[in-house]
């Protein structure tokens, strides 16, 4: 992206970009996500247009909403354990800023360039539940201790089939650099065409619903928001939460699903780019320069296709019960995402 | 049901078989039990059950097929020595009868139990009273018959003070634990109408495009 | 407790000394907070999924319920005494409130048992337009229940259709008696005003429209896996123990019993000159009360159009005295209300107002098998169930 301005900048210059660069990739997603689909999309659904005073349709009710967070009172129950409830906010925050630092915007539009990308992805998007917990435990209330127990069972079991459904990818693409994924789906073929490269999503079909299951559970949403179960916990792990602290928690909840919906894109739609062949590009540095500033809006497209998928379910089904998520998790998911390991290594090795 | 407005020619009482066989059965069953009965044709049974035999005669009557509980109450027969609560507090208070007269199936005592059972197969429900003893207001407590009786007969004592023995959990349905009194007795004034009595019947509408000129104090 | 204060009481024999013992004891146990084994959770009376304010006390081991208990009476406001000191036209806008959603249906049975004991019947039309009006009231209730039930289990989505296809039949309400939760339109010997111009017209549309909402939550709610993996086999309530306590309405017709007031009584309203099928259901768990419940609605509305159809012309209210004094009797009358079996007790001296009512109402014995219910279930499963059984707070603290 530097070569785009030809332009020398300082070493602290370019960190900054990054930081900047980091906070946009996380805020905006959210934004958008938080007012298209659950201000837009959810009243529509439900026959209702949703908020349209502040602003036109309602675009400025985003702004609205966090004057309102940031102007409440930061209520601490006397119970609580100061620390680590003032903690637990940031840590699951913290998990959504680090897992955006390995998604790959553009051919130099990244921030890093992990070699193991996909593990180290994994790694911290389990972070998250440490956060969870701590806000569960700390907040010396039965309902949240509840909720973020059920959640740390909820989404520790669903961890595996994440991973495993994931697994699939790498086998194909022989690497688990997300760049390189990138590229090994735009650049190649199927069935001997290269017509729309080689998107994972249809080879790995069974895998990206795995992984897409996977994702509404990481995230807790319906049908598996038994850790917030509205109508049970009142908010489940966030219920003592006012304020700030509560606007982080809600920021980082369609931070997460943005984030996880560009690292689902990235390993089976193809992430920044589209098919080389439409363009004549053959490897990674044929491509031209303009691709780092329409790579991202790209990603921002396919990121919206499939938050689109998890918010609609998520409006639309009931909650499952603990054991039946659980049930569903250990004896579906996992043998399922298993056996699509199996079928890929074979099918790699013949073919 | 019989409109007597609407037929006053009509002389010949109207006899209601079935639930002059059911009460037939229902005394063949409970025996020297049964002190008092009704039946209203094409209406209701009444029944008076002796206190002692309380419990034993819920379990025929469940025995012969009244297997559906309805409902359990009280009924306190002291007329009110507060009236209507429309009395003037700053005049005496106006001199009242206070002579207890029971309702149906008669009654000797101040407080009465009403159950309503109901045959689930032939839907012919009965309503079966008993006295509570004036000396002490305890009954039997038919919790282990009726299972339904149990909430039943919570809110029979909080409101009335009638103890049931035998009963497993015998609190407050809906007052609170330390609520000193006992609301339904007809002797417990209804304190908003101590505050301001109500000032008489003025709210009686005129018939449907009918005169205004009814406003009138009962 | 003071039964020992009570100077008619004084003289206690061992009966009453163990029943008093007894709630002392009771009342014990329920204060002090045994922290032996499990954890004791309150839901409520603040809280999102109960209809009101019900506090559920239940002592968790984990997520499993060992047992729990409901605590009535946030809501009790006395209402069989204040009916004492009330006439009987004005005891109707009282009883309006016990069931607040479908509110027609709560005067229907007082008056009937007025209408009972002063020999007075209601003129035809009068009696079709209240059974068209309590139907009505059914439909806006149970069509809330539909909508709620979703939002108990997660799918916030039908509760919004609920509301919306709701609309319409308040809409209605309103506009022929003047208001939408309380219309407060019986009166002893008919009803207060006719029906207004294009009313039936606008009825028929109505009907219509909750018929396609009924088939659209079917589809999108009742169809749903999770759904029934959530509810099938949840809370089974076997038919003996439906009838010990009292159960009545959808639920008890959803544990087999085929029980249905309107068609199982005489009654003077209209009900048997229609056709209408009583739904049951063998199996007695959540979903078959839920079930149940939505094609009664949809029946209902059938129902409605079948007495739409036939509505007799004539008076609306039969010659009854401008002041009513009820003759001396007692009387029993009792409805199938859209909560189950409402009825009411009435005791009259010749009073100008009721010397006793005992209102029976179906939510108090709805709920009071719920600690037989909920020993042994998992913490979601009480909402659902509770969800199932649909209690109105109202009806059940009266």
């Amino acid at each position: 992206m530097l070569s785009l301005f030809a332009v020398e900048i300082p070493y602290w210059g370019q960190s900054l970009l990054r930081v900047l660069g980091g906070l946009v990739a996380v805020l905006l997603p959210a934004g958008t996500i938080v007012y298209v689909f659950l201000f837009k999309m959810m009243s529509f659904m439900q026959s209702r247009l949703g908020p349209m005073e502040a602003g036109p349709y309602g675009s400025m009710q985003l702004f609205a909403e966090v004057g309102k967070w940031l102007q409440k009172e930061d209520i601490q129950p006397d119970n609580a354990d100061k620390r680590i409830f003032r903690m637990a906010p940031i840590v699951v925050l913290m998990s959504t800023f680090l897992l955006v630092a390995v998604v790959p915007f553009g051919p130099d539009a990244w921030f890093t360039d992990f070699e193991t990308g996909v593990f180290y992805a994994l790694a911290v998007s389990s972070i998250s539940v440490l956060g969870i917990l701590m806000a569960g435990w700390s907040s010396a209330n039965k309902y949240s201790l509840l909720g973020g127990l059920r959640a740390a069972g909820q989404l520790i079991a669903y961890e595996l089939p994440m991973v495993l459904a994931v697994i699939g990818v790498v086998i194909q693409a022989e690497t688990m650099n997300l760049q390189q994924i990138v590229v090994a789906q735009n650049a190649g073929s199927i069935f001997g065409t290269d017509i729309v490269g080689n998107p994972y999503v249809l080879t790995q079909f069974v895998g990206f619903v795995v992984f897409m299951i996977a994702v509404q559970a990481e995230l807790t949403q319906a049908p598996f928001d038994m850790p917030i179960a509205e109508s049970e916990l009142v908010s489940g792990y966030m219920t003592e939460y006012s304020g700030f602290r509560f606007l982080i928690f809600f920021i980082g909840e369609f931070a997460t699903a943005g984030v996880f919906a560009m690292i689902a894109s990235t390993l089976f739609l193809g992430g920044w780019g589209v098919p080389f062949s439409w363009f004549g590009w053959t490897t990674m540095d044929s491509v031209d320069n303009w691709m780092n500033v329409a790579g991202p809006l790209i990603v921002f497209t396919k990121m919206m296709v499939l938050v689109f998928l998890i918010m609609w379910i998520r409006f639309s089904y009931p909650r499952f019960r603990e054991d039946q998520l659980q049930r569903f998790a250990w004896k579906v998911l996992i043998p399922i995402s298993l056996a699509n390991i199996m079928v890929t290594a074979v099918l790699k090795v013949a073919f | 049901m019989v409109n007597q407005l609407s037929s006053p020619a009509e002389t010949t009482p109207v006899v209601d078989t079935v639930r002059d066989q059911v009460l037939a059965d229902v005394q063949a069953t409970l025996g020297a039990a049964v002190v008092d009965s009704l039946v209203k044709p094409g209406d209701d049974i009444w029944i008076r059950v002796s206190t002692l035999s309380w419990n034993e005669s819920m379990k025929k009557l469940q025995a012969m097929g009244f297997d559906y509980f309805c409902f359990l109450s009280a009924i306190d027969w002291l007329p009110s020595p507060f009236g209507r609560g429309e009395d003037d507090p700053t005049e005496p208070a106006p001199e009242r009868d206070t002579t207890i007269r029971p309702g149906y199936t008669g009654g000797d005592t101040r407080m009465q139990i009403l159950v309503r059972v109901v045959n689930s197969r032939t839907h012919v429900g009965i309503n079966v009273k008993t006295d509570v003893p004036n000396e002490v207001y305890t009954v039997d407590s038919i919790a282990n018959v009726f299972a339904g009786a149990n909430w039943h007969e919570r809110e029979a004592h909080e409101m009335f003070g009638i103890g049931f023995v035998g009963h497993p959990d015998l609190r407050n349905m809906y007052l609170p634990t330390d609520f000193e009194g006992f609301p339904m007795r007809k002797d417990f004034p209804l304190l908003a109408r101590m505050v301001k009595p109500w000032p008489g019947i003025v709210d009686v509408e005129p018939l449907p495009g009918g005169d205004a000129e009814s406003e009138e104090a009962s | 407790m003071t039964i020992l204060n009570d100077p008619v009481s004084a003289k206690l024999g061992d009966r009453a000394q163990l029943s008093y013992i007894a709630s002392q004891a009771a009342d014990a146990r329920l204060n002090v907070e045994l922290e032996t084994e499990g954890m004791t959770l309150n839901i409520g009376p603040q809280h999102p999924a109960t209809h009101g304010t019900l506090r559920i006390i239940a002592r968790l081991d984990g997520e499993q319920v060992l047992w729990a208990e409901p605590s009535c009476g946030y809501m009790h406001r006395g209402y069989e005494k204040l009916t004492e000191v009330r006439s009987f036209p004005q005891v109707t806008s009282l009883i309006n409130r016990i069931d607040w959603l479908g509110s027609f249906a709560n005067e229907v049975p007082f008056i009937l048992a007025a209408e009972k004991l002063m020999g007075v019947e209601a003129p035809p039309r009068a009696q079709w337009i209240r059974t068209i009006l309590f139907e009505l009231s059914r439909i806006a209730n149970v069509s809330l229940f539909l909508g709620d039930l979703g939002v108990q289990l997660g799918a916030i989505t039908p509760v919004f259709m609920a509301f919306r296809d709701r609309e319409y039949v308040l809409n209605l309400i309103e506009s022929a008696t003047g208001g939408r939760f309380h219309p407060n339109f019986d009166r002893i010997g008919g009803l207060k005003d006719d029906l207004p111009a294009g009313w039936i017209d606008e009825t028929k549309v109505v009907m219509k429209k909750l018929r396609n909402f009924c088939d659209e939550i079917e589809s999108l709610l009742f169809g749903n896996e999770i759904f029934q993996s959530r509810t099938r086999g949840i809370g089974v309530i076997p038919r003996d123990v439906a009838m010990q306590y009292g159960l009545s309405g959808a639920n008890l017709r959803a544990s087999g019993v085929d029980w249905d007031l309107r068609r199982d009584q005489d009654s003077p309203m209209a009900w048997n000159k229609v056709d209408f099928k009583v739904w049951t259901h063998p199996d007695g768990d959540s979903f078959a009360r839920c079930w149940v419940r939505l094609q009664e609605t949809r029946e209902a509305t059938k129902i409605v159009d079948q007495l739409l159809d036939g509505i007799p012309a004539g008076p609306v209210m039969a010659k009854v005295p401008k002041i009513i004094k009820v003759p001396e009797g007692e009387a029993w009358v009792s409805t199938e209300n859209p909560l189950g079996e409402m009825g009411y007790y009435v005791v009259s001296r010749g009073d100008s107002g009721p010397f006793r009512v005992k209102i029976r109402s179906a939510s108090f014995n709805n709920i009071s098998i719920t600690p037989w219910l909920l020993r042994g279930v998992y913490v979601p499963d009480i909402i659902t169930i509770l969800a199932s059984l649909y209690f109105i707070l109202g009806d059940i603290d009266r």
